[in-house]
């Protein structure tokens, strides 16, 4: 067998290897939409569920999912963004630094069970929170700082040192230069992030089962507990009943997120053609 | 706080030098700043810190009761019993993490070096949105499809009913599928070009400058992605919950119902109290650790990385 053989074999394989990635997501997607589509009504979007079956709509859970996943980016947006700016403007490399950045690794990469079981442990027992929005969104925001910190620092990176110069030539101070030259121009690439960030918190299932609770509520005060969407398409799935509100609330939940991510790319993607 | 390093080179003209033209409000008001920057930054190691201490300070019991060998080392999970060996959820996780791996690593490796070294441009601008987005699609998701689709496809290779190890590791494999190709083709990019161009100028076809050149030149890029990938297997739970049957016991055989160390928790947690929710809080401890010690060796490897080139 020459080497021209080997080649195709080898670039066959590495061809499908491909295809096979983009098969499995089209796969997950094709099946939900297709089989949750027939789901998707006003009644089901806005309505309660009811009933032994949890017949009817899925309004709460979506409103209980928008909701923390809107807190969880208030709370976390302004100290990931200004901790960001400490790292790329401010910092130093040096022993905090390296710290700095090996606790953001570690948030990134610890699993979401144990993000769960803390946000329990300190926000509902500790600091008795009870299963509330506000325990689920301080918990989520453990998870999204590192996210949005990363793209954070990434964006003030990318801001060309000239505009600086040009600042500081104008007698500006460095706040000055980094709040009205830095900040703005970054600005697209953060707001990529933060949409990512929240795209991930829609999709999170283990920290807010355990901090804002499983019963199916319209929270209004943060101290209100709810049900998430992933947690109710968990339940349902687990319990095995219902399958129809399942597919619903699949397909609702990919929607969301997909739009999320797809918002992100395009954000990211008009930033590239604007430079 | 005066700190003179505190400056980059974009600013040539603040407080080290002696040039300072700011007011004293000013230079307050700049300070003060800093540090709250600081302390924004700080919180990421405040909140690491406070996970740490809080899951930790409610499993430190386990010490105790059942006694740290007991708990590490004993063969029987029973809420009833009050017996909390780990040893069945811990063989469960590696067994899925293994399984994910085998699975999902070549998928994964050969996915990446099909972006970087084959696809066009066009093709690229599909597979790796795809890539990314399969990312973002919640575990739970993945874990409905596995209920779903891929556990009576198990069962009927198995017998059974499909809950078990062989759906686990499917579904595993597929979610880790992005981490690791994303992690690959980022290596892959970072071999200097001169050293391909200098392949393809030898007259190596392109799958010899793969194996031979690139993949060699990127293989410790490579192994803390395999690292990473195997960091969110280990730490993956709703999907593991939904389709790998929850029970602990140790491996039978791919299509014996099993459980892992974060499937437990899972479960266990909505009625545990006492001992047995101290015992919950110990495995999450173990998965924190666990974690905590994967990114200090991917780290590490990239500091060596840094060295060596």
């Amino acid at each position: 067998m020459g080497k021209r053989w080997s080649n195709r074999i080898a670039l066959g394989v590495l061809w499908a290897c491909g295809l096979i990635t983009v098969a499995a997501l089209g796969a997950v997607i094709v099946y939900v939409f297709v089989r949750g589509i027939g789901q998707i009504t006003p009644e089901f979007i806005f309505t309660k569920p009811h009933g032994v079956n949890a017949e009817g709509g899925i309004g709460p859970t979506i409103w209980a999912t928008l909701y923390v996943t809107g807190l969880s980016m208030v709370i976390v947006t302004p100290i990931a963004v200004l901790a960001a700016v400490y790292l790329a403007e401010y910092a130093v490399q040096g022993r905090l630094v390296n710290a700095i950045r090996f606790a953001a690794d570690t948030l990134a990469s610890v699993p979401s069970i144990v993000m769960g079981l803390f946000g329990f442990a300190f926000f509902v027992e500790a600091m008795g929170f009870k299963f509330s929005v506000l325990s689920g969104a301080l918990a989520l925001s453990f998870l999204m700082l590192p996210i949005v910190m990363r793209a954070t620092e990434e964006a003030i990176r990318a801001v060309p040192k000239y505009i600086r110069w040009g600042s500081y030539g104008l007698g500006a101070s460095k706040w000055q230069t980094v709040s009205r030259i830095v900040l703005p121009a970054a600005l697209p690439r953060i707001l990529t992030g933060i949409i990512l960030a929240m795209g991930r918190a829609v999709g999170e299932t283990a920290v807010v089962i355990f901090t804002m609770g499983q019963a199916i509520y319209l929270p209004l005060s943060p101290l209100d507990p709810g049900r998430s969407m992933t947690v109710h398409l968990y339940t349902l799935a687990m319990e095995g009943i219902n399958m129809d509100a399942a597919y619903g609330t699949a397909l609702l939940l990919m929607v969301m997120v997909l739009f999320f991510n797809l918002s992100a790319r395009w954000l990211a993607a008009r930033n590239r053609r604007l430079r | 706080m005066t700190d003179p390093h505190g400056r980059d080179e974009a600013t040539p003209v603040s407080a080290g030098s002696g040039l300072k033209m700011m007011s004293r409000a000013t230079y307050l008001k700049e300070a003060l700043l800093k540090n709250v920057f600081l302390l924004c930054a700080v919180m990421a190691v405040a909140g690491v810190a406070l996970i740490f201490l809080f899951v930790g300070y409610r499993g430190w019991p386990v010490i105790q009761n059942p006694g740290l060998g007991a708990f590490l080392f004993g063969a029987e999970w029973s809420a009833t019993y009050g017996k909390f060996g780990i040893a069945p959820l811990v063989t469960g996780t590696l067994v899925v993490t293994i399984g994910a791996l085998l699975l999902g690593a070549p998928l994964a490796i050969g996915t990446a070096v099909f972006l970087s070294e084959i696809a066009t441009p066009g093709i690229r601008r599909i597979v790796r949105p795809a890539v990314e987005m399969l990312a973002g699609v919640p575990s739970v998701v993945f874990g409905f499809f596995g209920l779903v689709i891929i556990r009576p496809i198990a069962a009927e290779m198995t017998g059974g009913m499909g809950f078990g190890a062989l759906s686990a590791s499917v579904i595993l494999a597929v979610m880790i599928v992005p981490t690791i190709a994303t992690l690959t083709e980022d290596a892959l990019r970072s071999v200097v070009p001169g050293i391909r161009e200098a392949s393809y100028a030898m007259g190596a076809t392109t799958w010899q400058t793969i194996y031979k050149v690139l993949l060699p030149a990127a293989k410790i890029g490579i192994i803390d992605a395999i690292i990473l990938g195997m960091g969110r297997a280990i730490g993956e739970t709703m999907a593991v919950v939904m389709v790998a049957g929850n029970a602990p016991q140790f491996f039978k055989g791919l299509g014996a119902p099993i459980a892992t160390v974060t499937s437990q928790i899972v479960i266990d947690m909505s009625y545990a109290s006492g001992d047995h929710r101290t015992a919950l809080f110990g495995l999450a401890i173990i998965l924190f650790m666990i974690s905590m010690g994967l990114v200090a060796l991917v780290r590490a490897l990239s500091r060596l990385n840094a060295k060596r080139s």
